[in-house]
């Protein structure tokens, strides 16, 4: 019986959350927000392992009667990184046009972002 | 409320949290024992069925197709989005910095690895149904390609190859033809983004049929929602650099 993997994937989403919670910066902030994205690929990996399974791609081997790790959570990884770029991106560009209002990055500096 | 008393109460909320997600994912099998019956059944059924080679992709622009599109038109908004919050305000035209990168050696080279960067792109796309790889990869890489130029040759050469006017289009385009891919299924009466044509040879470049124009539509439009993206940020980054 082994959950370290999922209980790793657990560790990097509240590392991620404590960050976002504790930052003084809204870059950081964006990063934090990627690593706890980062948390939901290593369990989505971690789901489909299976023991001496190889990658689900038959181009060069027997398509029956192998071990195969499981294509879907792969495939949900692999968009699901774009996507986390794209909103990366965006973030980034919100704290672009929070700087040019507030003349600062700081979070509880910002009085609109104040909670 | 005071930075201390917040991070106090994270503490609180996060054990409880995480505790939450443990004990649920205590319940999965332990790890390496997957069952996965879906799994299998599309690793089994992709290469008789659709003679395509890499289940993964399959998965993304097959069996999930209509998914896929959902997430392109999430890069489409996040892309379309940092476009029109960084052009808005910007207040002086980058299109005359040089920003040159003072070696002539360098810039051969990186000319040389934009053109040898640009065909693995191409490369990745177009065999993501034989071997890793497909729209998402390859599109990304495609954009890189455009990025080496503004490294190792100059800005306004990389200006004026991925220029918005010319870059821009890009996105919609491989976007559209998604989307067109999919209503070209239903014009035929099958289900949206079902395969239309032949489906090859197993383990051909060919194989696989509509399946592989779909990859390289993603490709195209990861590839010009990335070149947007990029984009913005370096006039943004021009701008301010030059001080204007």
């Amino acid at each position: 019986m082994t959950y370290l993997p999922y209980a790793l994937s657990v560790w990097i989403f509240v590392c991620g959350l404590y960050g976002i919670v504790s930052s003084r910066n809204l870059i950081h902030i964006t990063v934090c927000v990627s690593v706890c994205q980062s948390a939901t690929y290593v369990l989505l990996l971690a789901i489909g392992y299976r023991k001496h399974g190889t990658a689900p791609i038959f181009s060069d081997m027997p398509t029956r009667g192998r071990t195969i790790v499981d294509p879907i959570v792969q495939s949900l990884t692999l968009t699901d990184i774009v996507v986390s770029v794209a909103v990366a991106a965006l973030l980034l560009t919100f704290a672009l046009k929070v700087f040019e209002h507030h003349h600062s990055l700081d979070p509880g500096e910002i009085a609109g972002l104040k909670g | 409320m005071n930075r201390r008393t917040r991070i106090a109460l994270f503490a609180l909320s996060a054990a409880g949290v995480g505790a939450l997600l443990l004990w649920g994912l205590a319940g999965l099998p332990s790890f390496g024992d997957y069952a996965g019956p879906y799994g299998d059944l599309i690793a089994n059924l992709a290469p008789p069925q659709r003679h395509i080679a890499n289940a993964v992709t399959a998965v993304v622009f097959d069996y999930r197709g209509f998914d896929t599109m959902g997430e392109e038109l999430i890069l489409f908004g996040a892309a379309s989005a940092v476009a029109m919050l960084l052009r808005e305000t910007r207040e002086h035209d980058v299109a005359d910095i040089v920003d040159r990168v003072r070696s002539d050696a360098t810039n051969a080279i990186s000319l040389l690895a934009a053109l040898a960067v640009l065909t693995v792109g191409l490369d990745v796309v177009a065999h993501g149904l034989l071997t890793p790889g497909g729209g998402f990869q390859g599109g990304v890489v495609l954009a890189a390609a455009f990025l080496v130029l503004f490294l190792g040759v100059e800005f306004h050469v990389y200006n004026q190859v991925a220029a918005p006017t010319r870059g821009e289009p890009v996105e919609p385009f491989g976007a559209g033809g998604y989307i067109g891919l999919g209503l070209v299924s239903l014009g035929l009466g099958l289900s949206f983004l079902q395969n239309f044509m032949g489906i090859g040879t197993f383990g051909r470049l060919t194989s696989g049929g509509s399946v592989l124009l779909v990859s390289f539509s993603s490709g195209i439009a990861v590839a010009g929602g990335f070149m947007v993206i990029f984009n913005e940020f370096l006039q943004e980054n021009m701008a301010a650099r030059y001080g204007r």
